[in-house]
């Protein structure tokens, strides 16, 4: 930018939902901040969405409830929303627009950033395959965890999916390498109790010095969702591209991002999408998600895990529909699974992690995983598609062979996706545990397994 | 005379409007704001523009000057494009990173082309020769894949008045001049192009020759021809990225251009990691030495993205006009589309269907177009090809949303990726009932002269068995299995088996990941005689527990990833395994 102007309006004209249009303005720059002042002497943030002819239409962050026309001074800030950011952030707890709210004074800033940040050069970016082992069988053995992938978990109202996401953060190591991860939590619009939750249980294991946690919680205004992804990822930038640092960030929940993204865009009067959503919902999930990996030459990385609830248990939903498009993989949380008292209820077949493939196996975790890999799949499909077959046509009219699936099926929920909230299983025990599963089948029937490994491993005891 | 200088008036994200421009032009490239951003002209009214910007307009105030340039959005054709990695702009990232560093900042001026670098040049044309257009002056020997032919360009035809000598010349040097009628003009290494108009041809071919991707289920069942074009719509998750991955490292074209339009960052990170470590199974070269990126990522500016399409497509046909078989491959055209509804909706156009513009039809029909195999301009009938390759990212998986209905008005080939097959980890997940190619007929001929006999019958025989698979699943939904007769029940055996040991393809395995035409063919053969001579088995009275538990049928669903592509004899071997042991049970 390259004027600063620090004139005050008073000439508000209109207020609708979160917007505010202002007139007769002049020299005021596209996504420009704006402090908006109340008769009562009261202070809020705002971004220009939209400038020309003299009018600016400006978005409030934290909405607009009491705003009058009249008496409402607009002041434009002459640069962007910026994060002040220092290592001393970690160990502190933020406001959704990054104000401590701990009761401590904000820390020294060694810098201020952009929150919209600026997107990572391809050609720079490192390819990520470093195993991050999370210690919980069905994402280690099968949907593998990469130190800069973004992995989101896909949930629904009442399923656990902050207890997984907890147990990951307790839990998440890269093999032979004994750094840990500095985790940065952004709430958005979740309720009170679960954001203590996530607070004690990094409290517990003391995890708590290497964290920073940004509340936007159900009550606060929503408008200030758009931005705390934003804030939370601009630290993470910092800490992991300027600081060296392994940042794990945790979004929670994006359903409610979306739902304010939503609610802009009708004020504005665009032209909805799908389910009213905006049609630019891609993109714009996009310059959030796409706020994670390695770069070359750098020692630090970013790993995202975003959570998400799927309104209606529905998949194909557009925000879990489009975060999938953008992420590399997905976790997905089974209503049924959790029903019959599984935990983690772990979807496994409509789970996939991309970039498992490079991280994994020889030389990484053991030759035999991705091989293991695809045979608890394609195992547990067949079983699948046999235990609906045999709900019609009753198990007597199945083969024999068929019914060793049908019970392998069992036993791989109950033994291999089924741990304690506490049980942290290494790589080695969960491979062991797969093939204790697969070891129930006929040797003809893994066909997706190399002689080799069958030789090495099948019906052996670990 | 028309003012150079305009103004910004209105911003809105990356559309800008801008006022004082006499004169400007539709698709005119101008420079906004005090940061030189690019830009693009979208619409006009008397002096006034919409523009698109290619970069972030974070900042940007009314007010700013808008700086004309007269010309329109073109590529700069050259040596030095092939290994590249472009933006949506032909900016090559390399460059911009080592100007501004990690992060992609706006404002960065860089050359498309290496201008201090020389390259050999060896003349083709003597002083006093007449040429026309798109004859070869010479060439550059680009890679050790690709010479470089420097063509006489578009509109120019003359006498050779000017020829440089063999040797060593910057791409901005003068290596020709033509002359007509005292019009002199100077031929450089490289020239420009407007992105928005297909480069001209002389006539178009017929597809007959098909593209070998070394993917059994496209090959075989599916296959496309060189100057055709293909779509794979799926939902996330269905493995389109890997499938054009696949597509991009092992077909037998001589230039690939990848077009990363919207999608994610790491997927480019991968093909630069990885394609430099692969090699061309053609040619034995690395595969970069035959590929161009262009890499507009999902967080990268949206408009970017639109251009990103029409920048490779004119890199496809320039790389085309020298006589050489061109793969484009755009993941995602989706993306693309939503972009045009991203800057549609933004100009309060009339939406169509979910808010796309009215004009999206057209707009793919004229992407999808400009493939073809073609007899090129200049006196030597070269020929060349373009295969278009799009991604559909639909919606929910849902094949009736707007961009995958209209994208399939203009392909002939589809290959339609199922969530089911991807959950039960069933990879490439194209599903067999619904995909089709409409270039088996033209194609078959190809096959049946340089491959094998009865390409066209025993591939329909394939297909035969899957449909009737398909059916009877139908009933064994309602009834189970045990209800059928033997010879249903062996359809269903050896339907699974034709899918597991033949459909699906390990891309990550060194040997599946690619499978030769002669070993795709021999496998083809395997399976079906294996289904008829069971079938003849059968009804010689033989149990089907006894053609159950034939060891055979494990080799042959190994033979995938057991028989390495120069060693396809020893499925001649198997085949002699299968004819032995139906012969065995037979006389037991």
């Amino acid at each position: 930018m390259h004027k600063v102007t620090s004139i005050e309006y008073y000439s508000v004209r209109d207020i609708k939902g979160p917007l505010m249009i202002i007139e007769n303005v002049s020299n005021v720059a596209y996504d420009e901040l704006v402090e908006i002042e109340t008769p009562t002497g009261e202070t809020r943030l705002g971004k220009v969405l939209e400038v020309g002819f003299g009018l600016a239409i400006v978005q409030v962050f934290e909405g607009t409830t009491g705003l009058s026309p009249k008496g409402t001074k607009a002041r434009f800030l002459g640069k962007t929303f910026e994060l002040p950011v220092t290592e001393d952030m970690l160990g502190r707890i933020f406001d959704g627009l990054g104000k401590p709210i701990d009761g401590l004074p904000p820390p020294v800033p060694r810098d201020y950033l952009d929150i919209n940040g600026a997107p990572i050069n391809p050609e720079r970016r490192d390819y990520p395959t470093n195993f991050i082992q999370t210690g919980i069988s069905a994402i280690d053995g099968m949907n593998t965890l990469i130190r800069g992938q973004k992995l989101p978990i896909f949930s629904g109202a009442g399923l656990p999916h902050n207890m997984l996401a907890a147990q990951i953060a307790r839990q998440a190591t890269v093999i032979g390498q004994e750094e840990e991860f500095a985790v940065i939590f952004a709430a958005i619009g979740v309720q009170h109790d679960e954001a203590s939750f996530f607070k004690k249980s990094l409290e517990e294991t003391g995890a708590i010095k290497r964290s920073a946690l940004f509340l936007n919680l159900a009550d606060d205004p929503a408008f200030e969702r758009i931005i705390t992804p934003r804030i939370a990822l601009t630290l993470a930038e910092y800490l992991a591209f300027e600081k060296d640092m392994h940042v794990l960030v945790i979004l929670t929940d994006m359903t409610n991002y979306g739902e304010a993204l939503r609610e802009i865009s009708a004020a504005r009067e665009e032209v909805p999408g799908r389910k009213g959503y905006p049609g630019y919902l891609y993109t714009d999930l996009a310059t959030i998600y796409e706020r994670a990996g390695r770069i070359k030459g750098k020692k630090g990385s970013i790993t995202q895990m975003p959570i998400l609830t799927m309104p209606n248990d529905d998949i194909s939903h557009p925000i879990p529909d489009l975060t999938a498009y953008i992420t590399e993989g997905q976790i997905v949380l089974s209503r049924d699974l959790y029903r019959i008292g599984i935990y983690p209820p772990i979807n496994v077949l409509m789970s996939l992690s991309r970039l498992m493939r490079d991280g994994i196996g020889e030389g990484k975790t053991r030759s035999d995983h991705p091989e293991v890999a695809s045979q608890l799949y394609a195992s547990y499909a067949r079983a699948q598609e046999l235990r609906a077959l045999a709900l019609i046509v009753g198990e007597s009219s199945l083969t024999p062979t068929d019914l060793l699936y049908l019970r392998y099926a069992e036993v791989f929920e109950r033994k291999f996706l089924a741990q304690s909230y506490y049980e942290n299983r290494d790589i080695w025990k969960t491979l062991d545990l797969a093939w204790e599963v697969l070891s129930m089948l006929p040797e003809t029937e893994l066909t997706r397994i190399k002689e080799k490994h069958i030789k090495q491993y099948y019906r052996k005891k670990a | 005379m028309s003012s150079k200088v305009g103004k910004i008036s209105w911003i809105s994200g990356p559309t800008v409007r801008a006022e004082g421009l006499e004169g400007i032009k539709m698709y005119e490239v101008v420079y906004v704001g005090y940061d030189k951003l690019i830009g693009e002209v979208i619409a006009v009214s008397g002096d006034k523009a919409v523009i698109q910007v290619y970069e972030n307009t974070s900042g940007l105030r009314p007010g700013e000057p808008v700086y004309k340039t007269g010309e329109p959005l073109s590529v700069t054709l050259g040596p030095g494009i092939i290994g590249r990695t472009y933006d949506g702009v032909q900016r090559p990232l390399d460059i911009i990173a080592l100007k501004v560093g990690f992060f992609v900042k706006r404002g960065v001026t860089v050359d498309p082309l290496p201008t201090d670098r020389k390259w050999f040049f060896e003349p083709k044309v003597k002083v006093g020769e007449e040429v026309v257009e798109g004859d070869i002056l010479g060439f550059v020997q680009e890679t050790p894949l690709i010479k470089h032919a420097i063509m006489v360009p578009i509109g120019i035809e003359g006498k050779v008045s000017y020829i440089a000598k063999e040797g060593e010349y910057y791409i901005t040097e003068v290596i020709a001049e033509i002359t007509k009628n005292e019009n002199k003009y100077s031929v450089n290494l490289y020239q420009k192009w407007p992105v928005r108009r297909p480069r001209p041809y002389k006539e178009r071919l017929e597809p007959e020759v098909p593209l070998i991707t070394g993917q059994r289920i496209i090959d075989i069942l599916f296959p496309i021809a060189k100057g055709g074009t293909a779509a794979i719509p799926g939902g996330f998750g269905t493995g389109k990225t890997v499938m054009l991955h696949q597509i991009a490292a092992w077909c037998d074209a001589r230039v690939v251009i990848y077009i990363g339009c919207g999608e994610r960052g790491n997927e480019m990170a991968e093909v630069l990691v990885k394609f430099p470590e692969l090699t061309d199974p053609y040619s034995g070269r690395p595969l970069m030495e035959r590929t161009i990126l262009i890499a507009n990522t999902s967080n990268m500016p949206i408009s970017a993205r639109e251009a990103s399409i029409y920048t490779g497509i004119s890199i496809a046909e320039y790389y085309r006009d020298m006589g050489y078989d061109v793969v484009l491959v755009a993941d995602s055209t989706s993306r693309w589309a939503e972009a045009l509804r991203e800057i549609s909706g933004r100009l309060e156009e009339m939406p169509a269907e979910e808010g796309f513009p009215p004009y999206l039809a057209s707009r793919l029909a004229e992407f999808y177009e400009r493939a073809g195999r073609v007899v090129t301009l200049g006196r030597d009938k070269r020929i060349g090809s373009v295969t278009v390759i799009g991604a559909v990212s639909p919606p929910g998986g849902d094949f009736s949303e707007p961009v995958t209905v209209h994208t399939l008005r203009f392909v002939r080939t589809f290959w339609g990726l199922d969530s089911a097959l991807a959950y039960s980890r069933h990879y490439p997940a194209i599903n067999w009932i619904i995909s089709y190619s409409l270039y088996v007929d033209s194609i078959a001929k190809w096959w049946e002269k340089f491959i094998g006999k009865n390409w066209l019958i025993l591939r329909r025989k394939i297909q035969e068995i899957l449909q009737k698979e398909d059916e009877l699943k139908e009933i064994v939904k309602l009834l189970g299995p045990e209800a059928l007769p033997d010879n249903e029940k062996l359809i269903l055996d050896v339907a699974r088996m034709i899918r597991e040991g033949f459909l699906q393809q390990n891309a990550f395995d060194p040997i599946d990941s690619y499978c030769s035409v002669e070993k795709q063919y021999k496998m083809l053969k395997l399976f079906v005689e294996f289904y008829e001579n069971a079938k003849a088995t059968l009804e010689k009275g033989i149990s089907l527990t006894k053609i159950r538990s034939m060891p055979v049928i494990v080799k042959l669903m190994r033979c995938r990833y057991t028989v390495p592509n120069d060693k396809t004899e020893e499925l001649d071997k198997l085949h002699q395994e299968i004819i032995d042991s139906f012969n065995k049970i037979i006389s037991e």
